[in-house]
This record gives C-alpha cells, structure tokens and sequence, in this order.
C-alpha cells in the first residue's frame, strides 16, 4: 500500500513561503495498491495529483469523500480525468438527510460557483451514496462510520490484506466531553482507528484555539494524540493543519505536544510525502 | 463492546452538561447512560451500575397513576417512544424500591440519526411541584 499526501492543509489553500514544508493545499491523500487508486477527499490537492499524471496508470478511479465542505471537494473541478471519455471514475460519500449525494454536489458544480456542470462530465461517472457499511474496492475492504463534524461526516479504514490505513481528517470526538477520551466505546471514530497501522487525523488546533473553537469540528494536536493512544494505532500523521499555522508554528507545536511523550510513531503530514506500508 | 453511534454520543454530552435528569436507552431499551441529576431518581451512581438491562432497571420502580394503579408498561412514555418511535409525554407516580413516591412527568424522545438509523431514545424526567 503506496499513501501519498497530495493536500495537507485545512479549511483554505494557503499558499506562500510560509507553507512551503508541509504545503498548502486541502486534504487530498491515494492510497495505491496493485492496480487499484482508491483517493481521499478532492481538496485542492487533487489538481496537484492530476498534474503529475500519477493515476494514469489506473483505469478506473475511486474517489471517498468524507464530507462535503469546501475544502474537500474543491478541487473536483480539476481534476482532468473527468474529462477523458475513457475514464472510469467512483464517487463514494454521504447524502444528506434531505438531499442526494448528486444534488448535493451539482450545488458547487454548477453556476455560480463553477462554470461545468457536473453532467458536462464526459468520463463514465458513478456516484455511490454511503453511510456506515463496508464495501469492497479490490483489494481494499473499506469500511465507513459517522463521525463528529458538523453536517454528514464520514471516516474510511481502509484495509489491504493486513495493513489498514485510518483516514478521519476532520474529527472533534472531544466534543462536549467533561474528560477526553473516555472509554472507547464512547468514542466517536473508535473502531475505525482501532489499531492502525496508519491514522490520518485532525490536529488543526492548539489547546488554546481549540478552547475558543469548541463545535467547529475539529481536534488539538493533543486530542490528536490522546484519541491515537486510545486507539492504540501504529503511526499518526497530524493532518489538516489549520491555515494560520506557518511552518514554524507547526514545527513549535509538535515540539510542544509530540516531542518523545508517546509510544507511537508521529509526524506532521507533508504534502507530497510518500508512505509504504 | 461496539462503539456507540454519533448521535448517542452527542446525547449523552448533552445530558452530562444538563442539571435534569435524563435517561438514555438504546434500541432494546436497555439503560446506557443516565446522568447526575438522574442518580438521584435512580438512588445509584452510573459510575457504579454502568449499563443496565431493560429487565433490571425496569423493575426498581413501580409506575402508578393518581389512583394507585399500576401503569402497563406499553403506556409509559419511553416504551411508546421505542416501540413506535414518536415523542411522548404523560405524568405519573413512580415509587422506588425503597417505598419513596415522587410525582414525576416524563417527556420522550426517539433517537433518530443520519440516513433514518433508529438508535434509541431519551428521557427527560420533572419532578412535579405536589411530588
């Protein structure tokens, strides 16, 4: 399994010198194994992957959205493999209780806010509306689960024989609780962290943002850490990091709440970082 | 032990946070959380008892009317909120085990989550002023 960080950051491109050593676009990871490319939200980051031309090699595309904010679907647009009559693409993500998952995207793919419509699309486009179930996208058992972010969020444990990769890139399952973390089993994205070899997670915030942002559906670099030790996973990588935070800031941070206190391994993703399990 | 839904989570933070007593039941009526406020009612501390089957929780009270009656089980609220899956709201006359009555009105509510999943419900417990 090839897991490669396309976009890192959340909620807004920040592009400058500022950004330059863990990126600046929004979330979009692949996972690659054998012939399959399974890829993790659509952020700005995707365009970066199609510029590259890393998925020509696979025929058919598979596309998860955790969730439909912005930040995770703005790079759709442009990805030019929509384009190409002889693609095979999957779109995998949550409706709304009120609305389709094709309704819900024709809202940004459509004008005022994008000039193509998601019908211009001229690849074979499948949408799949999922809500908490596993599938099977040879070779990859994907199994889903709501978490805690506002609107209909999903997570993805995605596993390849025996790795699992854990992706719940906006994540607040401190939300509300009077002690975190508390049992597991009162735990939103418990059993999909449980035990991964890699977890992609939320750590937007520091505890001192995280007090005064509280229900915007994001974790500390802390809680972070907590919820992988409760989870008893492998590898973290601290994913999602907020548009304010310089490279420096980043780097003052993991030394502040990472430095050595844990017994896991822990990095702050990095866009265009390569991981083989 | 399979993780709780979201929404049951969220439910439960809510009623750690609240001073009136609530109860939290899952599909099969068995007692999941109940809150501070709630132990009072209980006379047990959650921290204690953790999760209870429906069969034991359900008969450490007697469920009166204001006659002395003794209610049927599929009339109380959070029976008629599991069993059907509505909102429902009466008052009555509960006595513990210890023989202590407390007037109490009961108002319950379905647990109804993202893509119409039913995970159970909640009830909010009043001790009424006559109690």
């Amino acid at each position: 399994m090839i897991v490669t960080f396309w976009g890192t950051r959340g909620s807004i491109a920040t592009v400058g010198s500022q950004t330059q050593v863990y990126g600046g676009n929004t979330p979009c990871v692949s996972v690659a194994s054998g012939e399959s490319l399974v890829i993790l939200d659509a952020g700005s980051g995707i365009r970066r992957l199609a510029e590259k031309g890393y998925y020509k090699r696979f025929n058919r595309i598979h596309i998860l959205l955790t969730h439909l904010h912005m930040d995770h679907i703005q790079g759709l647009g442009f990805f030019d493999m929509f384009f190409d009559p002889a693609a095979e693409i999957h779109i995998w993500g949550p409706p709304s209780t009120s609305a389709s998952l094709k309704m819900r995207l024709h809202r940004y793919l459509s004008p005022p806010l994008f000039p193509v419509r998601i019908r211009d699309f001229s690849c074979q486009l499948h949408l799949h509306e999922v809500t908490q179930e596993t599938f099977f996208i040879e070779p990859f058992y994907i199994t889903t689960n709501f978490v805690l972010h506002p609107g209909p969020t999903l997570a993805f444990r995605l596993t390849d024989g025996d790795k699992v990769v854990s992706y719940i890139p906006d994540h607040e399952p401190a939300l509300g609780a009077k002690k975190f973390p508390i049992s597991p089993d009162w735990t939103s994205g418990y059993t999909l962290a449980q035990s991964a070899d890699l977890l992609i997670h939320d750590a937007q915030y520091s505890e001192e943002e995280y007090s005064t942002r509280q229900g915007w559906g994001h974790s500390s670099m802390h809680q972070a850490l907590q919820f992988a030790q409760l989870a008893q996973v492998k590898r973290l990588e601290l994913f999602h990091h907020d548009p304010s935070h310089s490279d420096a800031q980043l780097d003052a941070m993991y030394q502040e709440y990472v430095n050595g206190q844990w017994d896991f391994e822990v990095h702050l993703a990095v866009e265009d970082q390569t991981i083989s399990l | 032990m399979p993780v709780k839904e979201i929404e049951v989570i969220l439910s439960r933070q809510l009623a750690d946070s609240l001073s009136i007593p609530i109860f939290l039941v899952d599909p099969k009526g068995d007692l999941i959380f109940y809150n501070e406020p709630a132990e009072g009612i209980l006379g047990k501390r959650f921290e204690d008892t953790g999760p209870m089957p429906m069969k034991i929780w359900s008969t450490i009270f007697k469920i009166k009317d204001d006659d002395g009656i003794l209610i049927p089980q599929e009339d109380l609220p959070l029976v008629k909120s599991l069993t059907l899956q509505i909102p429902a709201q009466s008052s009555f006359w509960l006595e513990s085990l210890s023989g202590e009555r407390h007037h109490i009105s009961v108002t319950s509510l379905p647990l109804i989550g993202e893509a119409n999943r039913f995970l159970g419900a909640l009830a909010i417990f009043w001790k009424n002023e006559d109690s």
